[in-house]
């Protein structure tokens, strides 16, 4: 894939927490409209990998292009502003705000920013219905499904051109796995944008065009899902 | 006027003043979580912006001087608004999520502030006033520059030594207007205007102008803020940001802006507290003391975070110390025969100090059974 066509690269990064040496090396790459999805076990470097791209850890060494351009030395909102969306582990809702706030929350990230702007598309409850009758309550009084929900919603308000979705399926009940993995695929085939995944649901792993498989820090396999074996999927996979 | 209503009128008063004083701690100890304890020393900044403000409508007579308190307002918040963000960008910043240092550093302040407005002269405001034009331009131009942080460390001892050898040459100068201290270590008073002298008469008692006019205030204030915070579109940033600043971050939300904006304004509320209070009595460097413990209590009482504990803490903890300090509780006991010794022991406590000194052993007892206050997190939010 040429460099232009690359929504995300990241070139040689190696990454620390203090003196622990946690991402050796890395090399990675998502085109434009690609999804593609990073898999390991667990402690392998992959949220450390997805928070340092969107600047809440910084590299010692290597870059992080964002449409060619770098962005290690631009501060995590202004990477959120420039089109990166983040759905994190674990969710992070904001707890005493409604749902509907949740969302506007997420306008944010636009670069005419909310100004004023009280309204929910109604796309947004197209993907998540159930966030629709839930807009006054508290968003730390949801459920960790649709927590979820609001989560990858919240993160679609920003129109992103890059999605990091961090393990969106983890303490999930499976109906609600089907209906976020459907999500995805909308979203994907609706807006074209591109997606970095974390996932350990073998289910949600296939959809991806890409995967890249990470062991101790570093990249060790990486190609095209299709061709993802049973022997890869063992051994990288915490299933 | 029955003693009750005429105690509940003074205890809501009482509690107004404490309110006011702890709604900008509500914000930046509830809400930010930093232990501010510079917070009283903004208090006083904003009296002592009332009374440069009342000096400067003295000047320009009737019938100026009599509205003097409505641009006093918008200068005491200024003024302790302007600190609040200097304070942030330069100390508290540094010190997010570690509360321990951050009482010490603002413990440092508040005496450093006391000894300001002690000292404060003509002097001492051209060589800051120098300082900050040499440092702070050379900043601007080496970050142009993009010449590294030794010119910079480099400028600032330059700066510092240029503004104090400055300072001494003025001063050898001997000219009292400019070595003078403008407040000295002494309390000023700052005059009410007449209108808010004397009160509505009823019955035997009299409500004070000046005690409705900080009713008032307190009440403008509370709906402001609470406008401010839930239907603004800062307001949610903030509430965002206090909430999960990472978060809040990778949402795109400016995090320094909005702390900058939150901590300006919990200081610009002290210092409107600080207007209030001049209408009760005299302005001091130590006025702030009086009143840091109080509102920390309110702020702890009413569960950190609740604006609405804030405002149910201070008016509980105004109307118990006036009902218990002026005897009014004892004198209403007493007509009840069961409760004779009841009534003696509230007649033991019924000074203003002795009054704290019940109501701190009350709020000891009552944080034992709700250590979170009154109006405690529920729910999952509790875990998040």
């Amino acid at each position: 894939m040429s460099e232009s066509n690359l929504m995300l690269r990241v070139a040689d990064i190696n990454v620390y927490y203090g003196e622990s040496h946690i991402l050796r090396d890395v090399d990675l790459s998502v085109g434009k409209g690609e999804m593609v999805c990073l898999i390991g076990r667990n402690g392998v470097g992959k949220t450390t990998l997805l928070k340092t791209i969107m600047g809440l850890l910084q590299t010692r060494t290597g870059e992080v292009y964002f449409d060619d351009a770098p962005i290690s030395k631009i501060t995590t909102d202004k990477r959120a502003r420039l089109g990166i969306g983040y759905v994190p582990q674990g969710r992070e809702i904001i707890p005493r705000v409604t749902v509907k706030d949740n969302l506007l929350l997420g306008l944010e990230a636009r670069r005419e920013g909310r100004r004023g702007k009280k309204e929910i598309p109604e796309e947004v409850f197209e993907l998540f219905p159930v966030l629709k009758t839930m807009l006054n309550r508290q968003g730390g009084d949801l459920s960790g499904g649709q927590q979820q929900q609001l989560a990858i919603a919240r993160a679609l308000m920003g129109n992103p051109q890059l999605l990091l979705l961090d393990e969106p399926t983890e303490g999930i009940q499976p109906s609600i796995i089907l209906e976020i993995e459907a999500a995805v695929r909308r979203i994907i085939a609706a807006t074209g944008i591109s997606v970095l995944l974390v996932e350990q649901h073998l289910h949600f792993v296939r959809q991806a065009d890409k995967y890249y498989a990470m062991q101790k820090g570093g990249i060790v396999a990486s190609g095209a899902t299709k061709d993802l074996s049973n022997e890869v999927i063992q051994q990288f996979l915490a299933v | 006027m029955l003693p009750i209503l005429d105690g509940l009128f003074n205890g809501i008063s009482i509690g107004s003043v404490l309110l006011i004083a702890a709604l900008g701690l509500a914000i930046v100890f509830g809400l930010m979580g930093v232990i501010n304890l510079a917070h009283g020393e903004l208090m006083m900044l904003g009296g002592y912006g009332t009374f440069v403000v009342q000096n400067v409508f003295k000047e320009l007579g009737e019938p100026w001087f009599n509205l003097y308190i409505f641009f006093a307002i918008p200068v005491a918040f200024i003024v302790a608004a302007l600190m609040g963000l200097i304070l942030e960008r330069s100390v508290i910043r540094f010190l997010y999520g570690r509360p321990l240092e951050t009482l010490l550093a603002t413990w440092g302040v508040s005496l450093i502030l006391q000894q300001f407005v002690r000292s404060v002269n003509w002097v001492m405001v051209i060589g800051m006033g120098v300082f900050c034009l040499l440092f702070f331009g050379a900043m601007f131009f080496l970050r142009r520059l993009r010449i590294g942080n030794w010119a910079l460390w480099l400028m600032g001892w330059l700066s510092l030594g240029i503004a104090i050898v400055s300072g001494i040459l003025i001063g050898k100068t001997g000219q009292e207007a400019l070595t003078k201290a403008w407040f000295s270590a002494r309390n000023v008073d700052v005059t009410a205007p007449e209108w808010l002298r004397g009160g509505v008469p009823l019955g035997n008692f009299q409500l004070p102008y000046a005690r409705l006019f900080i009713i008032g205030l307190t009440i403008i204030a509370v709906v402001g803020i609470y406008w401010f915070l839930n239907a603004s579109d800062w307001g949610l940033r903030i509430r965002s940001v206090t909430q999960n600043r990472t978060m809040s971050s990778c949402l795109g939300i400016p995090t320094a802006q909005v702390d900058a904006l939150t901590f300006a304004l919990g200081s610009g509320l002290a210092g409107i507290a600080g207007c209030a209070i001049t209408l009760l009595g005299s302005v001091g460097p130590n006025t702030g003391q009086n009143y840091i413990v109080d509102t920390f209590m309110v702020v702890v009482v009413g569960g950190v975070g609740n604006l609405l504990g804030t405002i149910v803490a201070a008016m509980a903890i105004g109307i118990l110390s006036y009902l218990i300090g002026s005897g009014t509780l004892a004198v209403l006991l007493v007509q009840v025969e069961p409760l004779k010794p009841l009534a003696d022991m509230f007649l033991f406590f019924a000074t203003t100090s002795m009054a704290k000194v019940l109501i701190f052993a009350l709020i000891i007892a009552f944080l034992q059974v709700k250590p979170a206050g009154i109006f405690p997190q529920k729910g999952r939010t509790v875990e998040l």
